[in-house]
Formats: C-alpha cells, structure tokens, sequence
C-alpha cells in the first residue's frame, strides 16, 4: 500500500487530480454520508423497515472508482449498496423511496434497500445473497467483450463473502476467458460479527487471485486519491484485453452491519480510532483547506447543498404513495 | 414450571445434546463466539468450547458438506444455515449426498446429520430473508424436514433430531422464536412468557418424528397447517366460531397421515395452510393424500390457503403473508359447499 497523500502532494503528483476533482470527491462521498445518516434516522423512525446496510465508512472506495471509469462501465454489487448506486448517478430520491418502500423507488418497493438497479446508469444490483454478484459481474463482463467494446465491470464484494467457492469458481472463468472484470473486494474487516482473523488463514485476500493468475493489489481503500490511482490500473489492465485484476480495498464500516447489531465484537475504542486517524472525508477536506484549494466557507457551502439533496430524498420516500397492491403480481414472467 | 422462549428452547436442546453425547458438534456462521444472529446458540462457545461449538466462513456449501462427511464417521453435527435462504449453495450437498448417503452405500454409510435453519416471513426480510424453502426438502427421498411451532415442540423435536440416524432438515419458523405470532401484526406483540405450550421440563425428552399434533379438537372441518400457521390458524378458526379440528403436523416427513385422514373422514371438510408459494407446495402433497385417503368422506373441495406464487415482497408484507383473514375466508367457503 502506498502512503497517504499530503495536501503538498496532493493535487499536483501521480494520482492526477485538480482541484475541481478533490471538490468532486469531497461532494460525492459526503452525500453518501449524508444520505446513510439520514437513512438511520429514518430507520430509526420506523420508516423503514426489514434489512438495511448502511455504508458510511467505506465511502472512498466507490467513489475512487467511479473516478476511474467511464460511460459504459458496469457495476454489481451485495446488499451494502446505497454508496454504490449514488456514486454512480442514481437518483438519491428513487433510492430512498426503495428503501421505504414506495412507489417512486427504482424497484418500485419490491425490492427495497439489497435489491435496487439501474439500466440507465449500468448498475446491476443489490443482491442479498453473499457472493451471488460475483458470478453476474463475470458475465456482465463476458457481454461487453462479445460486444467488442471496451468497457470494464466492476464486481464489488465483502471480505466475507471472499470465503464462498462461486468467487473461486468465477476467477477461475474470468482468467480463463480473459474477462475484463475488476474484482473490488471492500475488506471492511468484519463479516457481520466475525473478523476476518477468525474466518480465514490467507488474510491477504486479493493474494488468492495468484492461484488462478489474476493480478491484483491491496489499496488503502479510505484515500480517495490511492483507490483511482488503483482503479486506473486495474481498468487499463481490462481493457487492455489482458483479463481480470483485483483491488483489495482495505476499509472499515463505522456502523454496525445492519441496523440490528450488538456491536459486541469490537471495541468502541478500535471504531473510534479509525475515524479519527483515517476518515476518508475528512482526509480530502484537510487535502482541500490546508492546500489553500478551498475555504471553511466553500465547504459549509457544499454541506448545506447536499443536506438540501438528501431533505429532498427523504421527503420524496415519504410523499411518493405505496405501490398499487397489483404491483405483487407484475414482473415475474414477460 | 419454566417458560422460555423458542430460542431459549432450542439452546436448551443444543446445550443438553452437547452435554449429554460427545459426538455433538455445533457450527455454522456467527454461531459460535457471536451465539448465532438469532441467539440460539448463545453461551454454547463458552460453556462447551470451541472445539465443540464454532464459527465458520460463510460457506454454506462447505459447512453442509463437511458436516455430512463428519456424520459419516462417527460424529453427530448440528449446523446452523443462518437463513432458510441461504441454504441454496449447500442444497448440491444436502440432496445429492446427505439424502442418498443410506441407499448409495447399502446401509454401510448414514448420514446423521441436523441442519437447523430459520424460515418463514413476518419480519419484513423481503424476498432473500422471508422464504419458506420446506417443499425444496420434502421432495428429496431421504431427508427428514420438522417445522415445529412451540418451544416445548422445539427442543423435543430436535433433540429427536439429533438422535435419528438419517439428515433431518430442522426449520425453525423464526416468527415465532419469541412468540406465537397469530398473524395479527397491527396487534401487540404476544410473548411465550405464560403460554402453556412454552413450558418446557429440565432434561431430556423426545417428541416422535412423525407425530402430528391436534392444536383443536373440533368436528365441522379439519385444518393442517405447520409452524406459523398453526398460530394463524388457530386465530382464524375462532373468528369464524366454525368448530374446526387444527392439526399441527410437526413433521412434514416423515408425515402423520393417520392423525389427518382419521380427522378429515370425521369432519369431511378439509382446509391446507402455509406460508410458502401455492404451486408445488407442500399443500399440494397433502391435498393428493386426502383426496386419496378420504375420498368418500368429503363434503367439499380441499382448499389450500398459502403465499401467493411471487417472490416474497420487501412491501405490502400483510398483503402478500396469508394472514387469518384469508384463512377464515376459507374456512367459510368450504363450510358452504
Ligand atoms: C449465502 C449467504 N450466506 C449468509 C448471508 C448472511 N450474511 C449477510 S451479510 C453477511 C456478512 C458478509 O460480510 P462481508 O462479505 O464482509 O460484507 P460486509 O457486510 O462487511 O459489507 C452474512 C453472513 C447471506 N446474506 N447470504
Ligand atoms: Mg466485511
């Protein structure tokens, strides 16, 4: 893993960014904050229901990838999706309105928060069983070089689901067939209460891809600036025709894995750290006010916007009616 | 005597079986120094050791198949699948080789194996938390699927389990872990706490595989149903004040047909409640025996009230959960023919 970015480094050397890209980063990961919180609370309040998986924490990973793509690029992910779909343009309020189950969300609140997707902006899902992405992400891949193209997928799963034999099964496939597929594994460290420590002896998790000869690295997945960096390797790579590579995001999710957690398998005090020592938000903000590219007033700006985005969002999951009892019987066959 | 919760009796089964017989071995995800996500095997890790109760990877496949071939060497395995849901990965293994380990091998090999998983809906889990997978079970020669409904059931039926020679597939109605949920969800919460059917003796007992239970005895018209239902059931009938006999089946197979067809051919009326989706449901089987069994005998179609044949909706849960309205619904419309 390479060392942080400084604000002197910042902006200026291999990771090729400006000053508008650090705005853009700053903007799109603290809208997933936001947008988490306000989830919470509203999960809290008991407007939403079931399942829900909030992302706050990782959100450096796929906003450092979606830097790294370009139109036509796919994604696929687990159930710990809402970071996923915002950073890559859906509408906050179709998301929001899934996960209360309303009318005007993207599965028409079918689905609700592990199953939403998006033809308009490449994103395959929000799938609630652990693992079952990877496989679709291959071929999701698969059509893009039918197609002659050269667009990438990218196949997010957790650290825990590295541990299902269909990962092994599809990188065996993507190597074989050459796939252009990055596998993004976001090692959050914990699968629900058990850490990784206590799940597998080969902790390097992206070292697996060894065995099937797909190249791959570890990132520092909460410095924004490391995972584009890492992300236009591992894409150049795909496109390039030479198969897949995988990214092992080293991240941490600060909540619980889902909104019903007793957070008996680690300390207060191991959650604490990391958000103050490695906050990926407040990392890029330090990179924008101390490298002079913004001030306290830019930022308080920017804030009030996104809180503005996010108001709308929640109000939009409350007004948007149920679906039409009709609705259960509709999509099921053609 | 104590009251406990499904949960508690279920831990009560485990903590006993791992006491009582060496060869016990409890494992699955989270259920070992977490005590499961449920909490049912909460304090086993500690008590028993890790050697006898422990975490695995999330690798349904790799649990169930490690598990049938321990079974087939001398030990007892427990595992837990943390949902009914997720049981698809191990599903290779369950049918293909825990089911037909006996017949495959002449006898020489068996398979004493428990596979415990939550099933059902009710709690708003949507289409991969909700599912009620027990007609994927009873449709393999050679597995053995109980659905109980009752903390006493639970820790008799799965000690029973645990005891028998060939996989018993164990689905535990994860509605009712803390209560005999009746299918009122607008209502307040009911407890097990003062239910008599949630007292549940010290030590050691055994419910037959194979025994169904009479819920209510009453003579206008017979319900089957399972797990949840049976709860939902009983409900229903009293809305209706038809005098109904509800039948709590227990076990799916091995089945007590005896208790069902000496009561349909009283009663001449039958109605099928589950929670899974109709076509190919269990229902369908019991709907085939009946008819065969008590042809004579009835007054009126058998009627099947189960899910509707969708995916299991993250909203309008009540809509699409046959609650007692569409059970009483069809009660009266058999009593009417
Ligand atoms: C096949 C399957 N097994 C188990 C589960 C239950 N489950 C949901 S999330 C989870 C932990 C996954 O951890 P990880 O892959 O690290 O992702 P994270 O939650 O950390 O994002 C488990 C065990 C499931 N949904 N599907
Ligand atoms: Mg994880």
């Amino acid at each position: 893993m390479a060392t942080r970015k400084t604000p002197e480094t910042a902006a200026v050397d291999g990771a090729n960014v400006s000053k508008d890209d650090l705005l853009k980063y700053y903007r799109e990961m603290l809208l997933i904050r936001r947008f988490e919180e306000k989830a919470g609370q509203l999960y809290g309040m008991g407007l939403i229901g079931g399942f829900c998986h909030l992302y706050i924490g990782q959100e450096a990973v796929v906003v450092g990838l979606e830097a790294a793509a370009k139109e036509g690029d796919k994604r696929v992910t687990s159930y710990r999706d809402h970071g996923h779909m915002l950073a890559c343009g859906m509408d906050p309020k179709g998301v929001m309105a899934e996960l209360t189950g309303r009318e005007g969300g993207y599965s028409r609140g079918k689905g609700g928060s592990m199953h939403m997707f998006s033809k308009e902006k490449h994103f395959y899902g929000g799938h609630g069983i652990v693992g079952a992405q990877v496989p679709i992400g291959a071929g999701l891949a698969f059509s893009d070089k039918y197609k002659g193209n050269d667009n990438v997928t990218f196949a997010y799963f957790g650290d825990g689901a590295a541990n299902q034999g269909q990962v092994y099964e599809t990188y065996n496939m993507a190597e074989l067939w050459s796939l252009p597929v990055v596998f993004v594994i976001e090692n959050n460290q914990y699968a629900m209460g058990t850490s990784v420590k206590r799940s597998t002896k080969s902790t390097t998790l992206f070292g697996r891809g060894v065995a099937f000869g797909i190249p791959g690295e570890q990132v520092d997945g909460m410095d924004v600036l490391a995972v584009k960096a890492a992300g236009e390797k591992a894409v150049a790579h795909c496109r390039a025709g030479n198969g897949p590579y995988i990214l092992e995001m080293m991240t941490y999710r600060y909540r619980g894995h889902s909104m019903s957690d007793p957070a008996k398998y680690r300390t207060r005090e191991e959650v604490q750290k990391i958000r103050e020592e490695r906050d990926a938000i407040e990392h890029v903000r330090e990179l924008l006010i101390s490298g002079g590219h913004a001030t306290e007033d830019d930022l308080k700006a920017i804030d009030k916007e996104i809180k503005a985005t996010v108001s709308d969002a929640a109000e939009f999951s409350k007004e948007s009616p149920e679906p039409a009892l009709s609705e259960l019987w509709t999509d099921i066959y053609a | 005597m104590a009251t406990m919760t499904m949960i508690e009796a279920i831990r009560d089964a485990l903590d006993l079986a791992l006491t009582e017989d060496s060869r016990v071995t409890l494992f699955g995800e989270d259920v070992g120094y977490f005590g499961g996500v449920f909490r049912c095997t909460a304090g086993l890790q500690q008590k028993h050791g890790v050697a006898r109760c422990f975490d695995t990877p999330i690798s349904e496949l790799g649990i169930v198949g490690a598990a049938i071939g321990m079974a087939a060497f001398g030990r007892r395995p427990v595992v837990e699948i943390q949902f009914a849901d997720y049981m698809y990965p191990a599903y290779d293994q369950i049918v293909s080789e825990a089911a037909r380990m006996r017949y495959r091998t002449a006898g020489e090999f068996t398979c004493p194996l428990v596979v415990r998983m939550p099933t059902g809906g009710g709690i708003f889990g949507g289409q991969t938390h909700s599912q009620s997978t027990e007609a994927l079970f009873t449709h393999v020669t050679g597995l053995k699927t109980v659905v109980p409904s009752t903390p006493y059931d639970a820790k008799g039926l799965l000690l029973a389990a645990i005891d028998d020679p060939d996989p018993v597939i164990f689905l535990e109605p994860k509605r009712l872990y803390n209560g005999p949920f009746d299918g009122h969800h607008d209502r307040p919460v009911t407890p097990w706490r003062g239910h008599p059917l949630a007292e549940v003796p010290k030590g050691r007992y055994h419910l037959p595989l194979g025994q169904a239970a009479i819920r209510r005895a009453g003579t206008q018209l017979t319900v089957l149903a399972y797990g949840t239902m049976v709860h939902v059931a009983l409900a229903a009938v009293a809305e209706t004040g038809i005098d109904a006999e509800v039948i709590d089946l227990r076990t799916l197979l091995p089945l007590d047909l005896e208790t069902i067809t000496t009561s349909v051919r009283r009663t001449g009326r039958c109605v099928i409640v589950h929670e899974a989706t109709l076509t190919s449901g269990f229902g369908a089987e019991l709907a085939a025996q009946v008819q065969a069994e008590c042809f004579w005998h009835l007054e009126a179609p058998v009627e099947r009230v189960a899910g509707w044949d969708t995916p299991y909706p993250h909203t309008a849960e009540w809509d699409y959960f046959p609650g007692p309205a569409r059970v009483a619904a069809a009660c009266r419309r058999v009593m009417e023919t």
